[in-house]
């Protein structure tokens, strides 16, 4: 019941919004995360989205596993 | 869709197992706690075990809420849903599991209104639209889940909806995490910190590892190359002799956690003690209703008895929650309990240690 997934915020209307859940569409809740707008990747838990996923962290962790895969191929 | 393509990248995971080997090369045995019934599940689909040296060890924690609900809880549960004129609705999770005489499941199929949702607004919704019943939804869930519920308490409260109440079944892990070290029955060099949890309580909470027990935390997230990099981390820590609180799931989780949605679970629960399967009663480790809030509390609401419960026959859940036992060296594990007939909760739900075994055993 833990398991989240990142997912894309695709519409929102006040404090709800519309993902795209593998080509199905869902509502969810966005009251703990206000500061969501369309075209973010949400992470949604039990119907509520609980975080944005904040993407120069993303890239910063997928810089570091690339400079690894690197390293490791030379 | 490449925020989960790319935490999955084979040479990745690769370049970090073998990272993770030259660190730990020499470096004596080690063990690590993942606290998170997600990450156990992970940890066992992705096959992240067989990555890993002779000398590095994983131990599944106490962190899946369904596993850890006492069998009183259970019990109360099952015990709503015979009541006439009560619809319970729950996650799909909690419906097998078994309480003293028997599970959700087992009383739908007697005849009671048992519903399964994907999240609470869908059982406030059916609050709404069956105003000739009491919907309970049965709060069970760690910090993750506890702010979604606390504000459909908090909604229901505002739209005066008087058919809705919640049984909170609710608790916090750090207080688990710091029960399983008091107790002192599994040698830890590390732990790895809830993904999802800490998203909400922020990756400081657990500064109390280094702080207080000497311990490593790396704070994951839930791809393979993500675990694998906790596990790297904590290999560090432990070769070079400091331990701290590292952050490997920055993408969603800041250091202080999500405040709105702590704000909206601290204005509808006050922290109480609670019981845990495996812990007993863990101070300060539940959630439940403010006293302004005690009309959407389904316990007092309906007024449920203290019951007596038994623990399932033979059944040794508590000590995998402890860390203390592999779920194969339980004897029921694989004979009389599988994921089609579980005995217990932790065979029953997919986050569970037994169930994740399991999956690993059929994976071969």
């Amino acid at each position: 019941m833990c398991l989240a997934v990142p997912v894309l915020l695709k519409q929102k209307r006040d404090d709800s919004g519309t993902i795209d859940l593998g080509g199905v569409e869902r509502e969810v809740s966005l009251l703990l995360t206000p500061e969501a707008q369309e075209g973010d990747y949400v992470i949604v838990h039990a119907g509520f989205a609980i975080s944005v996923l904040d993407r120069e962290e993303a890239e910063a962790t997928l810089s570091l596993f690339r400079e690894l895969a690197d390293s490791q191929g030379q | 869709m490449r925020y989960l393509s790319d935490f999955r990248d084979a040479a990745a995971c690769a370049a970090l197992a073998e990272r993770i080997r030259r660190l730990a090369h020499g470096a004596g045995e080690m063990q690590f706690m993942e606290f998170c019934g997600g990450h156990t599940h992970a940890i066992a689909r992705h096959g992240l075990r067989s990555l890993l040296p002779e000398n590095v060890r994983l131990v599944s924690g106490p962190g899946c809420p369904v596993c850890v609900s006492s069998q009183g809880d259970v019990d109360r549960a099952v015990a709503l849903a015979g009541r006439d004129g009560v619809t319970v609705v729950t996650f799909g999770d909690m419906m097998q599991v078994p309480g003293s005489e028997g599970s959700l499941q087992e009383a739908r199929a007697l005849g009671a209104d048992v519903r399964v949702v994907y999240s609470p607004a869908d059982a406030l919704r059916l609050a709404v639209d069956c105003p000739g019943r009491q919907v309970v939804f049965l709060g069970v869930g760690f910090e993750t889940t506890a702010p979604a519920v606390a504000a459909t308490v908090l909604q229901a409260q505002r739209q005066g909806i008087t058919n809705y109440s919640v049984l909170s079944l609710h608790k916090l892990t750090p207080p688990a995490m710091r029960a399983v070290l008091d107790a002192g029955e599994v040698r830890l060099d590390g732990v790895i910190g809830p993904g999802h949890v800490s998203t909400v309580i922020g990756a400081g909470a657990w500064r109390f590892l280094p702080e207080e027990h000497g311990l490593g935390c790396a704070v994951a997230g839930f791809e393979p190359a993500d675990l694998l990099l906790a596990v790297a981390e904590l290999v560090r820590m432990v070769v070079e002799g400091r331990p701290e609180v590292a952050n490997c799931y920055r993408r969603s989780v800041s250091d202080g956690g999500n405040s709105r949605a702590l704000a909206v679970m601290e204005q509808a629960f006050q922290v109480v003690d609670a019981d845990w399967r495996g812990l007993g009663v863990v101070p300060a480790s539940g959630l439940h209703f403010r006293p302004e809030l005690a009309d959407l509390d389904a316990g007092a609401r309906l007024a449920l008895p203290k019951l007596e419960s038994r623990e399932p026959a033979g059944c040794r859940c508590g000590e995998v929650l402890r860390g203390v036992l592999e779920p194969s060296q339980c004897p029921l594990f694989g004979s009389a309990c599988t994921p089609e007939s579980p005995v217990g909760p932790c065979m029953v739900s997919t986050e569970g240690a037994c169930s994740a075994h399991y999956l690993l055993r059929e994976a071969g």
